[in-house]
């Protein structure tokens, strides 16, 4: 049932050692770390001197006003974008110009978009068993099976044979989120899952992410979904201007925000 | 107290329905598309009454010489009498059942492709695409296999209009689709080559480059190296049509969002993984008016080979032309030549157009 290698969900007895900004739950070895990076679009300074790091079966939610440079850090993650300083280290693996690394990365790193990109010339299977095929060299037999189990994870088996031009838009990002989870991830980037979705859709792509991040899934969310930050988040971070400039667990960071930013973007969230 | 107070029925509405209310909907509608109408009758019984006149009704069908064509109309027995040239050139009559076969398996290929449910269709297509060639240059040069060399030289007519074609398409499209990913390639050096290839190529006349081709290139190469001159025609079509095949690939290939790629990439998929399962398909589908514009411009100017002296199905009938014989007769030679053309560009463009709704996967953009 579950197609991540979930690592053990830990129990609250063992929650002895865990920081204190890490929420609930023991968390072992990091797998995203980010340390002192930086990145320029030509003349334009997006991310400043990030340094962040993620352990395995975390889930965190990156919030921030728009173009403060959310996207562009989860993307440098599995390098759609590239960074020009610092380091980032995924996995074990550093991202360097080394192509080899980068698709080591990629295979172990799942990604969710706004806007679905679903790959219209393919079924709803064929979408999800392409990867596993040529990248994982997968049978076919062995990939359509598990492409068959995770689209019944996310409730649409029926929908298989579609095209995904066929499908509403909840529909399709469930299709997404099953097409990353059959390369069997370690870790899953969702940039702005719910934002192209009408609202009565909206819903049903949070559910499925609940379901993955209580399966232990390590999660990097750009969202605005406040609810869902509350109710899975270990950590929740702002960012303004290509700066973190806040991060805490969610409990504090709602309530009791320290930064004047957080609170007026806070302000504009949730009294809109 | 208001009171329910039936109103009376409405009329029928008028006819809209069957030819009546067809025509009565398009060509009736207001004076001036009556007007249009009118013009137009006018304009069909002008040209196509004296057309069927001409090619059916006063023509001539039967006989060998042009002594038999006494009516006022077309005279057949010129095409008739030399249908084997103006299929097969000078290719030796004993041998032409070698290019029959040819015929019969481009019609083998082909057929299948057009109806949908035929079993083996796509096998078929892949041995269209790797398999016909060789075994028709096998077939149509021999020299092997006990079959008779029969030079290129004494290629012509429709066969060789043919070999033009299906050689310039089978190369183009693939080379122009390298092209078109060259030309959007990172590397610097790869993008200024194909660039610099494309616009080449797209700056010159066809004309030219045949001439080119079948002239000049000789005084280059080196005294005794000689390569064939049919051979020589091709790859010059082939550089020249590649040329425009890129450029429509390209436009294709710009029309896919960034976000596939992304998708792509983010999946694992390498370059040419990503290009050859997610953004080809797109892309090419996109385009298939615009490659087979290109495939049908390609056939039409596989007759230019005329000038350096290779005989097309229209240059076969050119010289046919000159013969004393026949002195009266000319625009019949002309008239089956462009219907030789006209039905298989034609056939490409209603093939696209299938093919095109076959593709259709409920994706609008
Ligand atoms: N390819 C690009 N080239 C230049 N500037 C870009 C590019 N992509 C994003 N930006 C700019 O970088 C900033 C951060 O963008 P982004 O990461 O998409 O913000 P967010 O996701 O937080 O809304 C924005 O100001 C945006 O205009
Ligand atoms: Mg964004």
């Amino acid at each position: 049932m579950v197609s991540a290698p979930a690592t053990p969900t830990p129990t609250p007895s063992e929650d002895t050692d865990a920081s204190p900004r890490l929420g609930s739950r023991r968390l072992q070895d990091v797998v995203i770390a980010i340390e002192a990076m930086n990145k320029w679009y030509g003349a334009f300074h997006v991310l400043r001197d990030i340094s962040l790091q993620v352990h395995r079966g975390e889930r965190i939610v990156l919030c921030g006003p728009s173009g403060s440079g959310k996207s562009t850090l989860i993307r440098c993650i599995n390098r759609l974008e590239e960074h020009q300083s610092g380091r980032i280290v995924v996995d074990g693996v550093e991202l360097t110009n080394d192509v080899r690394h980068v698709e080591q990365i990629r295979r172990e790193v799942g990604m969710v978009f706004q806007h679905f990109n679903l790959f219209p010339h393919l079924t709803v299977l064929e979408n999800c068993v392409l990867a596993p095929i040529w990248v994982r060299k997968e049978p076919r037999r062995v990939a359509e099976e598990r492409a068959m189990r995770l689209l019944e994870r996310v409730k649409i088996p029926e929908q298989a044979s579609k095209y995904p031009g066929q499908l509403s838009g909840g529909q399709q990002q469930r299709v997404a989120i099953a097409r990353s989870l059959c390369m069997q991830p370690k870790i899953m980037l969702f940039d702005e899952p719910t934002s192209a979705l009408d609202p009565e859709m909206i819903k049903e792509v949070l559910d499925t992410m609940i379901s993955l991040a209580e399966e232990g899934m390590t999660m990097v969310c750009v969202t605005h979904e406040m609810g869902f930050a509350k109710t899975v988040a270990d950590r929740v971070i702002f960012m303004d201007q290509g700066q973190i400039v806040e991060e805490n667990d969610p409990h504090t960071f709602f309530t009791n925000p320290v930064n004047d930013r957080t609170r007026l973007f806070l302000s504009q969230i949730l009294h809109h | 107290m208001a009171v329910f107070e039936a109103k009376p029925a409405l009329p029928p509405p008028v006819l809209t329905r069957g030819p009546v209310g067809w025509a009565r909907q398009n060509l009736l509608s207001s004076p001036l598309n009556v007007g249009l109408t009118l013009v137009g009758v006018v304009l069909i019984v002008a040209l196509v009454v004296p057309a069927v006149d001409w090619a059916l009704l006063n023509a001539t069908f039967r006989g060998t010489t042009a002594d038999a064509c006494t009516g006022t109309g077309a005279c057949w027995p010129f095409v008739t009498t030399r249908l084997d040239f103006f299929v097969y050139g000078f290719y030796p009559p004993p041998e032409r059942w070698r290019v029959n076969v040819l015929f019969a398996l481009l019609a083998l290929v082909i057929v299948p492709q057009l109806l949908p449910r035929f079993p083996g269709r796509r096998a078929l297509a892949v041995f269209g695409f790797l398999g016909l060639p060789v075994l028709a240059a096998v077939l149509l040069l021999g020299g092997i296999a006990g079959l008779p060399f029969v030079e290129t030289g004494k290629w012509g007519g429709l066969m060789l209009t043919l070999v033009l074609a299906m050689v310039g398409i089978l190369a183009a499209l693939p080379v122009g689709v390298v092209l078109a990913l060259g030309r959007r390639s990172k590397m610097v050096v790869v993008r200024v080559s194909c660039t610099t290839f494309i616009e080449f190529w797209r700056g010159v006349p066809l004309i030219s480059v045949l001439f080119m081709a079948s002239v000049m290139l000789p005084l280059f190469l080196p005294e005794g190296v000689n390569f064939d001159k049919l051979l020589r025609a091709l790859i010059g079509i082939i550089m020249f049509q590649s040329a425009y095949m890129a450029e429509v690939v390209r436009g294709g290939l710009q029309a896919i969002p960034r976000g596939q790629f992304e998708a792509a990439h983010a999946l694992g998929l390498g370059y040419w993984r990503t290009m050859g399962l997610i953004i080809l398909p797109q892309a090419l589908k996109l385009v298939i008016p615009g490659i087979v514009n290109t495939f049908i411009a390609l056939f039409k100017d596989t007759t230019l080979v005329l000038i350096i002296g290779l005989l097309d199905v229209l240059g076969s009938v050119q010289a046919a032309i000159v013969d004393p014989a026949w002195n009266r007769v000319a625009v019949e030679g002309y008239v089956f030549a462009g219907l030789c053309y006209w039905v298989f560009c034609f056939g490409m463009s209603r093939y696209s157009h299938a093919l095109e709704r076959k593709l259709q996967t409920g994706h609008k953009r």
